[in-house]
């Protein structure tokens, strides 16, 4: 069995192969499933390293500095973006800026929650990135908010939804699927000052409208209050 | 996550300034690579710090720094400060202390391969030149120690208890 480059695999994920080893496992890296496979796994060992050096609080002036860096980015990405491609690069720069949006959100995440629920957490928000990054994703208009509805080809969809504050104590917001009418739960989020990046449970459909609405604690099984989110048919 | 990102580039870099343009760097590696993340590789955290901890480790190369001396009295007395009474603050040295405790049941030579380079930013062949030992010793020394702290880790998750209170 070939160990050698494989056992570059350890290397690559503590950063610490010499520059040519690191461009010759980056070129092997993009045939071979099982080095792909063990790096991921790797990836999460070097980030418990991570997770483990952490100490003081940065200042306030850096995270400043970091998210002053994504908007600069982000406004020398679109336009560049929209010149090379029509309606596909809208999405594709729809997706950029929110995934813009997500790390600025991690970049102040809590990684207190219970084991169990960060895990869920981190599934959620990989589940989410994916369907933000997915090429063949289209972004649908809102008829009432502010913000967009990301679809992917399979009908797994997020909500991006600008300035909503957070729900009122003892309230959640509840997102719909409305199909002829009938709307189906999708899910329930508290809201967070800021831009909410939000994965709906189940799947939209060709026709289908999103809708958001504010209800009691817990969520109901159907909208009892007028929608504050619509969009435009998928 | 900022928190663990500064964390780590400072553990690397030693140096505040340096550790913040790591910092601001490694994000906006991630800014411009945004299209290019493969969310079936990696969770965005995970992405974002290996980002940073490249970042961090081509500095520290390039400018030559001191590395991998003992953190100096004054950024850990620091670190203690900042840990303010919150969930996170707890969380944070939950998973440190359960890391460095892994860390300790590794054979003495796979910590050290495994500490230099992550914190240390040392390169293998840095490395073997330093501990004076074959190149290919180093490979296999890192390897196995991964490996091995990979497992740790897993079987130590598998025995629940993630709450700080609960472990003796």
């Amino acid at each position: 069995m070939e160990t050698g480059i494989h056992e570059l695999t350890a290397g690559y994920a503590l950063d610490a192969l010499d520059p040519e080893e690191r461009r010759a496992y980056e070129a092997h890296l993009s045939d071979c499933e099982q080095c792909r496979e063990e790096l991921t796994s790797f990836w999460q060992t070097t980030e418990a390293l991570a997770v483990a050096a952490s100490g003081p609080t940065p200042s306030p002036d850096l995270r400043d500095r970091v998210l002053a860096g994504a908007q600069a980015e982000r406004q020398v990405v679109v336009p560049f973006e929209s010149r090379r491609w029509s309606v596909r690069a809208v999405a594709a720069v729809a997706a950029v800026a929110a995934v813009v949006a997500l790390g600025v959100g991690l970049w102040a995440s809590d990684l207190s929650n219970e084991l169990d629920e960060t895990r869920a957490a981190l599934e959620r928000e990989r589940a989410t990135a994916a369907i933000l990054v997915d090429p063949g994703a289209r972004t649908v208009a809102l008829q009432a908010g502010e913000g967009r509805l990301v679809v992917d080809p399979t009908g797994q969809a997020v909500l991006v939804l600008e300035g909503l504050d957070p729900a009122p104590a003892g309230k959640t917001y509840e997102m719909w699927i409305i199909e002829d009418d009938k709307p189906a739960r999708a899910g329930l989020f508290a809201g967070r000052d800021g831009t909410d990046i939000v994965p709906l449970d189940g799947t939209v459909a060709e026709g289908n409208v999103v809708a958001v609405t504010v209800e009691n604690e817990g969520g109901v099984d159907a909208p009892k209050s007028p929608p504050i989110v619509a969009s435009e048919p998928v | 996550m900022g928190r663990i990102a500064y964390g780590l580039a400072l553990r690397t870099l030693r140096d505040e300034r340096f550790a913040e343009d790591a910092v601001q760097e490694g994000f906006l590696a991630v800014w411009r690579t945004a299209a290019a993340f493969r969310p079936e590789r990696a969770k965005a955290s995970t992405w974002i710090l290996t980002l940073v901890h490249r970042r961090a480790v081509d500095l520290v190369r390039r400018e030559e720094r001191r590395r991998a001396e003992p953190l100096d009295d004054e950024v850990v007395a620091r670190a203690g400060e900042a840990a303010e009474p919150t969930d996170e603050a707890a969380w944070l040295r939950f998973e440190r202390e359960r890391v460095q405790a892994a860390l300790k049941q590794l054979p003495d030579v796979q910590r050290e391969a495994l500490e230099l380079a992550y914190y240390g930013g040392f390169s293998q062949s840095e490395l073997a030149e330093r501990l004076g030992v074959p190149l290919g010793t180093i490979k296999s020394r890192m390897f196995a120690g991964l490996t091995r702290l990979r497992e740790l880790l897993d079987e130590n998750a598998q025995e629940g208890s993630w709450r700080p209170e609960f472990t003796s």
